[in-house]
């Protein structure tokens, strides 16, 4: 084996990885606050990216439409709650997050895609686009489900999945694409290059781990969001908005997957379905962590990213296959390890 | 049981269909459809829905059962029905062997790691030489009788329903019966299943297995009707369809597995052939709608089509009341149950650093009834614990009998004849009062699941369900005896878990907190029953709290106090000494 080789596969490994340290965080912080098994996060990623990569190429991005149709669905979903008890401040507060924000964001989008936008204003443009399905999606899909069982929940995810792959297809077409480096130029150390995507990709990673870790250890919404996930009963009765909550998360998880996105698209080519596998490798670390580790979550992405890296050189076909069988003695010790505490399942 | 005449006109539905006059063609192959994916779900019914383990992995077993058959049929040219028991050994040996790897893990971990490795076998089918790789395997042969090939999906149609019948009777026998209310207990959690004797990783394995086999024989069906098998329809989506058409039909119902299996079968059908005639030229938008429609589904429905439906018919009152004359064998008991039942020397616990039970020594004696009791956090129900087997003991050794017994898990401390009941109730919630109690008669039982499936259990399961009444009957609830046990109130739920403790025929009861919940005439009612049962010859150990119902029902108190014991003795010497009072009221007492 070549050393250098092999710096080139951890090198590969550790970029990936990152990548699925921030999906596997997402996911951890879904799942904690909401226990939605976030599967459409892969879908996140993909729009980020080609929404990126169609704005950068001044094309109109069709989920900036899908915002504001589901900002209207959700806005219709507020006033059939509240039919009851329809105060002004309350209409007005949905009326302007839920269709006033989209809809100004479709016009912006619209305008500035004419002009062919520089980088920063495309990944601004992407990142608000789509937190804001992130957001809409949960109130639509999952706030009325948020009693029910994590299977239930599931599946609910599986339907979501299904059909934002689905328009991402009709959105996007058939044929992958790629998006202009966030930051250009490189440098070498030694026989490595280091890219300044690649440096952009560990420095967001390591700044959202650490993000996260304050935000939860030391902010008031932190605390209230880890609240609801131990109890969603004891939170709400401690005054915490449960919902807020889930929203919190659903946006956290989507400006996260969007940037995961943004950041892959210049180093590969990214299609309408790819999300999916790519989220599913930042669950394989999800898991491994836990689902409720944050720190453990990175560094299983980080294997998980070098594990892949070097499968994929020395025996390429059977890379998912080892990839994923990775899992099955992860957990088995994890489970071992930690004996079943007794569930009450409803 | 219900009674069988809806599954016969069902069954004679569905062998009427193929004859009537103008059926298109089509229609029957995606009955076809409907039959296979219904063997799947019906699995998953078990799996999932009654046993709470969901899979996402079942795809692959439906892969192997399809694989095994292709491959010996072509490669090997053996006849599709030699194949067909092999397909489902395959499937099977194979759950045992993922199942003892995955069965153990613990909540979400489960579906997540059926997730994984059902996408490793996926990408393992395409990948490996003699399966075909992405191509697959064609050129199956067609099942025939004599010179009668079935080439058509209208002759395989009866097939596949006969399986499809066949199995749900088959499945739902086994939830009617011993091992299936040891598997439907499972979903609540371990520990009461196993204070009773249910050994909860076998039975996990065992609805591992059984739908597998399930799935395995969709499979091995499905590649005959095909007649080709590649790996697509075996990968990761295709075991989240499986598991949402369990969900969708109502994930703890058997029909409801094959009426989701018509309801995901016949939309997607419907999307495929008539979406593109309203919305032309734009591919997927079958999928994007399917997707909305399922989560719309399942905010209208959680809990599935089946159990909506059933709820518009008009119920019935079910539940025959067991004949109980039926004996059930007594327990075996060891010889010389006289002196010293239980003892408890120098029991500790730690987690960490904190100590729950602090050394703490104590017996019960044959017809004796003592109670245990302490403020809050004294350590009783972590003293339950250690008895039962629930914790281990980090120092000191208990014997039973004076055998020391350290250790031992629960399901060997209830075969000792000690039985209990639970601080928080821990019944199942969703199946009657009856069926709740009958587990506790679990260790005296000997019918197996294969048993339960064919009916050759019905003696057997007489008796235990006669046992089951008269210990309801005993406890004063024979009127809830049908109801469902959720639906009685705490303290009723309570005295159910002491009749379920009482089907153990034990020697030794244990009851937490009996009366918690409990109103002054039920509490006098119950108190009369534990006289009666020393009487008897039955010994107690209690923990409770309402210091009148102690002091007037037990013959000897131990008092703990963070942990350790601080007194022991009869109520009236309890009651004045003045460590027991400071403990209770504080110093100045």
């Amino acid at each position: 084996m070549n050393t250098t080789i092999m710096l080139f596969l951890v090198q590969d490994g550790i970029t990936n990885g990152a990548i699925y340290a921030l999906l596997g965080l997402a996911l951890v912080l879904v799942f904690a606050v909401t226990r939605v098994i976030l599967i459409p996060q892969g879908e996140f990623v993909t729009y980020g990216a080609l929404t990126y990569a169609s704005l950068a190429a001044g094309q109109m991005p069709g989920t900036a439409k899908l915002a504001l149709a589901l900002g209207i669905g959700a806005f219709a979903f507020d006033m059939v709650v509240a039919r009851k008890a329809l105060h002004l401040r309350l209409v007005m507060r949905s009326f302007l997050t839920n269709i006033v924000l989209p809809a100004i964001v479709l016009a912006l989008t619209s305008y500035v895609v004419a002009q062919k936008p520089p980088v920063a204003i495309c990944i601004a443009l992407s990142l608000v686009i789509v937190a804001m399905i992130g957001l809409f999606l949960y109130r639509v899909a999952f706030q009325p489900l948020a009693h029910t069982s994590v299977l239930v929940l599931l599946i609910a995810s599986v339907g979501v999945h299904l059909a934002l792959q689905g328009m991402g297809l009709l959105f996007f077409g058939a044929e992958g694409q790629r998006g202009p480096a966030v930051l250009s130029g490189s440098f070498t150390a030694g026989a490595l290059r280091f890219t300044g995507q690649s440096i952009t990709v560990y420095g967001i990673t390591i700044a959202f781990i650490v993000g996260l870790w304050l935000f939860f250890g030391l902010t008031l919404y932190g605390k209230a969001l880890r609240a609801t996930a131990v109890n969603r009963l004891g939170a709400r009765l401690a005054g915490i908005r449960t919902t807020l909550s889930g929203q919190i998360a659903f946006l956290l998880a989507s400006v996260i997957g969007a940037l995961s996105g943004i950041m892959i698209v210049p180093i590969t080519t990214l299609y309408y379905d790819s999300g999916f596998l790519i989220g599913l490798k930042g669950f394989v670390a999800a898991i491994i962590g836990g689902l409720v580790s944050y720190p453990l979550t990175a560094i299983a992405a980080l294997v998980v990213g070098i594990v892949e890296a070097f499968s994929s050189f020395y025996a390429s076909n059977y890379k998912e296959v080892i990839v994923f069988m990775l899992l099955i003695p992860v957990l088995l010790l994890r489970s071992l390890a930690a004996p079943a505490v007794e569930e009450e399942k409803d | 049981m219900q009674s069988r005449l809806p599954i016969i006109i069902f069954a004679a539905v569905m062998a009427a269909i193929p004859f009537v006059p103008g059926m298109p063609p089509f229609w029957i192959v995606l009955l076809d459809n409907i039959g296979l994916a219904a063997l799947v779900a019906m699995g998953l019914v078990l799996l999932t829905g009654v046993g709470g383990l969901t899979s996402f992995g079942q795809a692959a077993f439906v892969g192997f059962g399809a694989y095994t058959t292709a491959v010996l049929s072509t490669t090997y040219g053996l006849s599709p029905w030699l194949t067909l028991p092999l397909s489902l050994l395959v499937s099977g040996s194979l759950a045992v062997l993922l199942g003892l790897v995955t069965v153990r893990l613990s909540g979400h971990y489960l579906p997540l790691g059926t997730l994984a490795w059902g996408l490793g076998l996926f990408y393992l089918f395409s990948k490996l030489e003699f399966l075909g790789r992405n191509d697959g395997i064609s050129a199956i042969p067609p099942l025939s009788i004599g010179a009668f090939k079935m080439l058509s999906p209208g002759s395989i149609y009866y097939a596949i329903w006969v399986a499809v019948i066949v199995s749900a009777l088959l499945t739902m026998n086994l939830l009617d019966s011993r091992t299936g209310r040891a598997i439907r207990a499972l979903r609540r959690g371990h520990v009461a299943a196993e204070a009773f004797g249910v050994h909860t990783p076998r039975a996990k394995l065992l609805v591992f297995i059984h739908a597998a086999v399930l799935a395995g024989l969709s499979g091995w069906l499905y590649a005959h009707l095909q007649r080709a098998v590649n790996p697509t329809p075996f990968g990761a989506q295709a075991g989240i369809e499986y598991l949402f058409i369990a969900v969708v039909g109502g994930a703890g119902y058997v029909w409801g597995g094959v009426l989701g299996a018509a309801i995901v079968v016949v939309l997607k059908e419907v999307l495929q052939s008539y979406l593109p005639l309203l919305l032309p030229g734009s591919g997927q938008v079958e999928t994007i709608v399917f997707g909305i429609m399922l989560v719309a589904l399942l905010q209208l429905a959680p809990g599935g089509v089946w159990p909506w439906l059933m709820s518009l018919l008009p119920q019935s009152a079910r539940g025959r009341t067991p004949d109980i004359t039926l004996k059930l064998d007594d327990r075996v008991r060891s010889p010389g149950q006289s002196g010293v039942l239980l003892q408890v020397e120098k029991a500790r616990k730690q987690f960490g650093g904190v100590i729950g039970v602090n050394n703490v020594s104590f017996d019960v004696q044959a017809r004796e009834i003592v109670a245990l009791i302490g403020p809050n956090g004294a350590g009783k129900s972590t003293t339950f614990n250690l008895i039962t087997g629930v914790l281990s003991a980090t120092s000191g050794s208990i014997s039973v009998l004076g055998k020391p017994v350290d250790n031992a898990p629960p399901q060997e401390i209830v075969k000792l004849g000690i039985s209990r009941t639970f601080q928080h109730v821990k019944l199942v919630p969703d199946m009657t009062v009856l069926e709740n109690v009958a587990i506790g008669a679990h260790l005296r039982g000997h019918s197996g699941p294969i048993a339960s499936m064919l009916r050759l259990d019905r003696a057997d399961e007489a008796k235990l369900l006669a046992e089951a009444a008269r210990q309801i009957e005993r406890v004063g609830l024979a009127d809830q005896m049908h109801q469902l046990a959720g639906s009685l109130s705490l303290g009723q739920q309570r005295i159910v878990e002491i009749a379920r403790a009482l089907c153990v025929d034990p020697m030794l009861l244990l009851l937490d907190e009996p009366a918690a919940g409990l109103r002054h005439m039920e509490k006098q009612r119950l108190a009369t029953l534990l006289r009666d049962l020393r009487d008897g010859g039955m010994s107690v150990l209690l923990v409770e709290h309402d210091m009148g119902f102690v002091m007037n029902l037990a013959d000897r108190i131990v008092v703990l106090d963070f942990g350790t014991k601080i007194a022991e003795g009869t109520p009236a010497t309890i009651k004045t000494n003045p460590e027991v009072i400071k403990a209770y009221l504080g110093v100045a007492a």
